[in-house]
């Protein structure tokens, strides 16, 4: 799926089996990458670098809902048994602020932003089907050399799901529970005794496996880890029916549910900032105090921003929060495909838990399909 | 960079009304850049740096704090006269700041409370935002205003281009800092959706939520989040309070203290 990147979906090697993730992170290191993985912080799994396998959540899992995300403490061995983190590769692939050039006087100076080698542990079957969006977006038509050396530079360790989220939709929109493709390794965790299935998706995936203590899988842990997967796909969350939503989305252009959803959303553009593949950003112009010194640099900007559509002179384009609603769940959802081939939806259910007011989009694309703008809110 | 001459050097005064002196502060924090900004302006009226005074006309006049006297009314008008640029600093100057709360009561009844002469006590009935006085250039918000938006109007001003200081929601800065948003993962009452950028998301960055420093953001749907901080246990008079801080009169957040008043079924 992954396009201009080097990483493909052929298993180079067979699948082994390795105890422990201890010499799995030391050779990563070793290789020169920061292991970045899920660690508990603020009552939240983030993805933050970690130096052993004593920074992982052993025994932690999520509850997720609309507007609503907690921790549960489980207790058992189990280092992975959580839905999507809040934190999507998005960070790493397309950093929130980034310079683009610097003047000093009439000379234009490059800036040449950082590509961190970074091993990304626990990647989940969404996340790598939005790197694959991001791709198409920053190394399609208009490459973008910095995203494609940032890219180059990430390590992507995919973690099979075994616990979906109250608000996961991978199912429907065909790109999990299970990684499939554009990963370096994928893992299945497997318990009593606890172990992991690896997967090689990558020359570098492979020499890496290579590298640390492992067996060759039998029959046992291949069923189980399939186990893993199939059970999985019958635990999302959420559901969307995505036959014809091309036509029947745009279509409902004047539906009232535009209306009711507007009044509960708070244009705050958290939906867009935890999307993994929404993608637009800003430019801001700034001089330092001498005015010898001129930077521009980008950030991380939404469609749900009053000023994002506001042209010089002009009131904003997009001013009411329908119209931004509306174009917002439109394009992800329908004309992502006429501009990139694909849904810019890869149903990680972010976008449902970190809304403040739980707005919830597989809640609103059936409302808009039914073409009732029926709520089951009591406004 | 060379220092330039002082006759050359753009002149700029800060000026106090009604206010904790804190945003001023503000502008003495900048230690680092303290230097560089003298190198570029002349501070000619700054009492709360220095008792020189220079005498106006200033290019660029800071000023902090709300009308609340007669004599400061009139003052704020001197002020405009001798200054080409004037910038509000601060939620006082910009909205009226925590002393407007008297706009809601009777200042009368306060001034008898506190004080054992009120007859002594000459002032307004409300405490007004300096833009309800006199024209304003540009207003920068916050309680106190961050530093760095401070240093990037004021240079903004030296090169005649527009200050980046987005109108957006606390909420984008919060996500770009990297903070988990307290209101989802702890159920922590937050304004960061209905309020301006500026402070870089510091409270939520210390998980705590947003109290409303910078006033409305550019759009707010005070309702949506009030549903929600009822859900969180907020109850009505809560709600009131929220609102009603340093920002009070902010037409959005006086709304939003009005609007909803009582349980959902009631409304319609
Ligand atoms: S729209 Fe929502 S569910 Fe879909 S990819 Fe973005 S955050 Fe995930
Ligand atoms: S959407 Fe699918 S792949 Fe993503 S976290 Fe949920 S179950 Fe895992
Ligand atoms: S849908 Fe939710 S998260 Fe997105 S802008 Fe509206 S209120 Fe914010
Ligand atoms: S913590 Fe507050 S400011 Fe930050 S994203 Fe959540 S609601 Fe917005």
């Amino acid at each position: 799926m992954s396009v201009g990147g080097s990483v493909g979906g052929n298993a180079l090697m067979d699948t082994v089996v390795i105890e422990s993730l201890e010499p799995l992170i030391a050779a990563l290191q070793s290789a020169g990458y920061a292991v970045v993985g899920p660690t508990v912080k603020d009552a939240a799994v983030r993805m933050a670098e970690i130096s052993s396998v004593e920074d992982l959540p052993a025994g932690v899992g999520d509850v997720q809902r609309p507007g609503n995300y907690r921790l549960a403490e489980r207790g058992d061995e189990m280092l992975f048994d959580f839905a999507a983190s809040p934190d999507s590769a998005k960070r790493f692939t397309q950093p929130p602020r980034q310079r683009l050039f610097r003047m000093r006087g009439q000379t234009i100076e490059e800036v040449r932003e950082k590509a961190p080698r970074v091993a990304l542990l626990g990647v989940r079957a969404c996340d790598l089907a939005a790197i694959a969006v991001q791709d198409r977006v920053f190394l399609g038509r208009h490459p973008d050399p910095t995203y494609r050396r940032r890219r180059e530079a990430l390590f992507l360790i995919a973690v099979n799901c075994a616990v979906p989220g109250g608000t996961c939709f991978c199912v429907s929109m065909g790109t999990g529970p299970k990684a499939t493709t554009g990963f370096d390794l994928a893992l299945t965790e497997l318990a009593s005794p606890h172990r992991f299935t690896v997967e090689s998706g990558s020359e570098r995936g492979a020499q890496i496996v290579a590298a640390i203590p492992h067996r060759p899988a039998d029959q046992g842990d291949l069923t189980a880890a399939e186990e893993v997967s199939r059970i999985a796909a019958t635990r999302m969350g959420r559901h969307v029916d995505t036959e014809g939503i091309q036509q029947w989305l745009p279509a409902a252009h004047d539906s009232p549910r535009w209306t009711d959803v507007a009044s509960r959303c708070l244009s705050c553009t958290n939906c867009t900032m935890v999307c993994p593949t929404c993608f637009c950003s800003t430019v801001e112009d700034i001089t330092d105090l001498t005015g010898e010194v001129t930077e521009r640099s980008e950030r991380w900007d939404s469609c749900f921003s009053l000023d994002f559509t506001e042209l010089s002179g002009q009131p904003p384009v997009r001013s009411s929060a329908l119209a931004r609603y509306r174009q917002w769940l439109t394009h992800k959802f329908a004309t992502w495909y006429d501009q990139f081939g694909t849904s810019g939806c890869v149903g990680c259910g972010r976008c449902i838990t970190w809304c403040p007011t739980g707005i919830d989009v597989t809640e609103e694309l059936s409302a808009i399909r039914d073409g009732t703008g029926e709520t089951s809110c009591i406004r | 960079m060379g220092t330039r001459e002082s006759g050359s050097r753009p002149r700029m005064a800060v000026w106090k009304f009604a206010s904790c002196d804190g945003c001023q502060l503000t502008l003495l924090d900048c230690e680092d850049e303290l230097l560089s900004l003298a190198a570029e302006v002349e501070i000619a009226y700054f009492l709360e740096a220095s008792s020189a005074v220079g005498p106006g006309p200033y290019d660029l006049s800071l000023v902090e704090g709300s009308i609340t006297t007669p004599e400061d009314a009139e003052r704020i008008r001197h002020v405009r006269r001798v200054s080409k640029r004037l910038v509000t600093i601060g939620a006082c100057a910009t909205a009226g700041g925590i002393q407007a709360l008297r706009d809601f009561a009777d200042v009368k009844e306060f001034a008898s409370v506190v004080y054992a002469r009120p007859e002594y006590i000459a002032t307004l009935d409300k405490s007004t935002p300096i833009s309800a006085n006199v024209p304003v250039d540009f207003e920068l918000r916050g309680c106190p205003i961050d530093k760095r938006q401070l240093l990037e109007v004021i240079t903004a001003f030296l090169a005649c281009r527009r200050p980046v200081v987005p109108s957006h929601s606390v909420c984008v800065e919060c996500k770009l800092r990297g903070n988990i948003c307290v209101l989802v993962a702890h159920g922590t009452p937050c304004l960061g959706p209905v309020t301006q950028a500026g402070c870089g998301a510091l409270c939520p960055a210390f998980n705590r939520g947003c109290y409303g420093c910078f006033g409305p953001a550019d759009t707010t749907n005070s309702r949506a989040l009030n549903t929600k901080l009822r859900v969180l246990g907020m109850s009505d008079p809560e709600l009131v309070r929220v609102y009603r801080t340093f920002n009070a009169t902010e037409e959005q957040f006086m709304r939003a203290s009005e609007e909803d008043q009582g349980p959902e079924e009631d409304r319609a």
